[in-house]
């Protein structure tokens, strides 16, 4: 199966959960990653430099219209939606809060979904919204693979709850071992390639 | 023909049908706008697929209408991004106090809040009593709330945390009078805002103005919708006049990016070049 983005869903306790994905993903790593963390409308860049200074692959902050590259990762600016476009570029926009969330994770899902198809593996992770649980749910209609925090493992199990009671996820994982899995598909991927 | 290709036929018919029955041009908007908001109103309409869409669309004007607020971007606030107001109060101020008499153009005003925002913070510089603000949408229903000047209570105490941020001078609460669940803007800052319905999409220059503020519109926007506003917006300027965008918007893929220099990064505020 080959993928073409992974996108991941993340609230309360995402920095540290982020933190271990980035650092954990080897260099070369070929999917693109796109994210959205809740965060508050006025907070700054700066998590963002957190996430990079252990990071393999590149993370930036979306830009509305850019083209989705391999081997980066993409967050979601905050106080604005992020949307993917057929065209496979980024798009932002200043709707209404979705689930009182702004980026909303189910924005991102249900436009990924559309766009990817199969082609998509969608990631919830910790959390204290439902957010996600319906974009993941879009996300294993349209054929994409489901993976959810096992909540157990999550630092706020409401997000990765919600996610499992809405969908019959495909995977249901320790963060590390979502870790380890999107590194074994990317590597499968490209020695098929 | 997969479900998506249809859908996608579907939705393309269905913009070609509003722009030539009711002259509306969505086009070239960001498809995965579009997307969402038609299926949000399939769901909460109760019809079953976008071609029914456009054949209630063409029967019902109602409908269309409905579709047309839809489409169109109302979420705003009072000085949204206060950083940007604050650098507007600091940087650009001193340029306008300059002119005789001041236009400043608020393109995509939707229902009005940061054109208030502008009209008060010209207010406290001493300078409203020589500007005229042309605030425009397209959206009617939007632009008639504007003029209203009634806003819910329930936000002023988030736009108040936000005056305070852009270097407010004053209390914010003398800015409105309070009627139960609802607020009032002062008549004095509706004095000197012209509100007009003006399309981005499809109508063109109408003034010659020193100041430009269209902010999270041209997000909306494809590449060559957002050059094309782009030309719009620098036809409207007077050289040195200000353009100033959202604050994830740009002029580095369009044509005008040479055409400005570049006042503040951070909160995307352009100079026209002389």
């Amino acid at each position: 199966m080959t993928y073409s983005a992974i996108v991941i869903g993340v609230s309360s306790g995402g920095l540290n959960a982020l933190k271990l994905l980035f650092s954990m993903l080897p260099a070369g790593f070929s999917i693109p990653v796109i994210i959205v963390q809740h965060l508050s409308p006025r907070s700054d860049g700066r998590w963002i430099n957190l996430l990079n200074e252990n990071s393999k692959i590149h993370v930036k902050e979306a830009d509305e219209k850019e083209k989705i590259q391999s081997g980066t990762a993409y967050v979601a600016p905050p106080n604005y939606h992020l949307l993917i476009e057929k065209t496979r570029t980024l798009s932002l926009s200043i709707d209404e809060r979705v689930n009182y969330a702004r980026p909303s994770v189910d924005v991102l899902f249900e436009s990924a979904a559309e766009v990817y198809q199969n082609e998509l593996i969608g990631i919830v992770l910790t959390g204290s919204n439902s957010d996600g649980a319906e974009g993941l749910k879009r996300i294993k209609e349209n054929g994409g693979l489901t993976i959810v925090q096992d909540p157990a493992d999550a630092e706020s199990a409401y997000m990765p709850e919600s996610a499992i009671a809405t969908t019959k996820v495909d995977y249901i994982l320790t963060l590390e071992n979502i870790i380890a899995l999107l590194i074994a598909i990317d590597k499968q991927m490209r020695t098929v390639l | 023909m997969t479900p998506e290709v249809r859908q996608d036929l579907e939705i393309s018919n269905l913009l070609e049908t509003i722009y030539k029955k009711y002259g509306y041009d969505f086009r070239e908007y960001s498809a995965a706008h579009i997307s969402r908001r038609i299926k949000n109103r399939l769901i909460l309409s109760g019809i079953s697929s976008v071609a029914e869409m456009e054949r209630a669309v063409i029967q019902d004007k109602k409908f269309a209408y409905q579709v047309l607020q839809d489409f169109s971007i109302t979420v705003t606030e009072m000085f949204r991004d206060p950083g940007f107001y604050l650098s507007l109060r600091k940087n650009i101020i001193p340029l306008l106090r300059t002119y005789p008499f001041i236009k400043v153009w608020h393109a995509g005003c939707s229902s009005g809040e940061e054109a208030y925002s502008m009209a008060i913070i010209l207010h406290e510089e001493g300078l409203y009593e020589r500007t005229t603000i042309y605030a425009t949408d397209f959206n009617q229903q939007t632009l008639d709330k504007a003029r209203d000047g009634i806003f819910s209570n329930d936000l002023m105490k988030e736009y108040t945390a936000n005056y305070q941020l852009a270097g407010g001078k004053e209390s914010f609460s003398n800015y409105y009078t309070a009627h139960y669940d609802h607020v009032i803007m002062n008549q004095h800052l509706k004095k000197n805002i012209v509100w007009a319905n003006h399309n981005l999409v499809t109508d063109s220059v109408f003034a010659e103005v020193h100041l430009v503020l269209c902010r999270n519109v041209l997000i909306y926007f494809e590449r060559n919708l957002q050059n094309k506003v782009q030309k719009l917006l620098f036809d409207s300027l007077i050289n040195g006049g200000i353009l100033c965008l959202g604050s994830k918007e740009g002029l580095r893929f369009t044509d005008f990016f040479e055409a400005y220099w570049e006042l503040d990064k951070k909160h995307r505020i352009f100079k026209k070049k002389y």
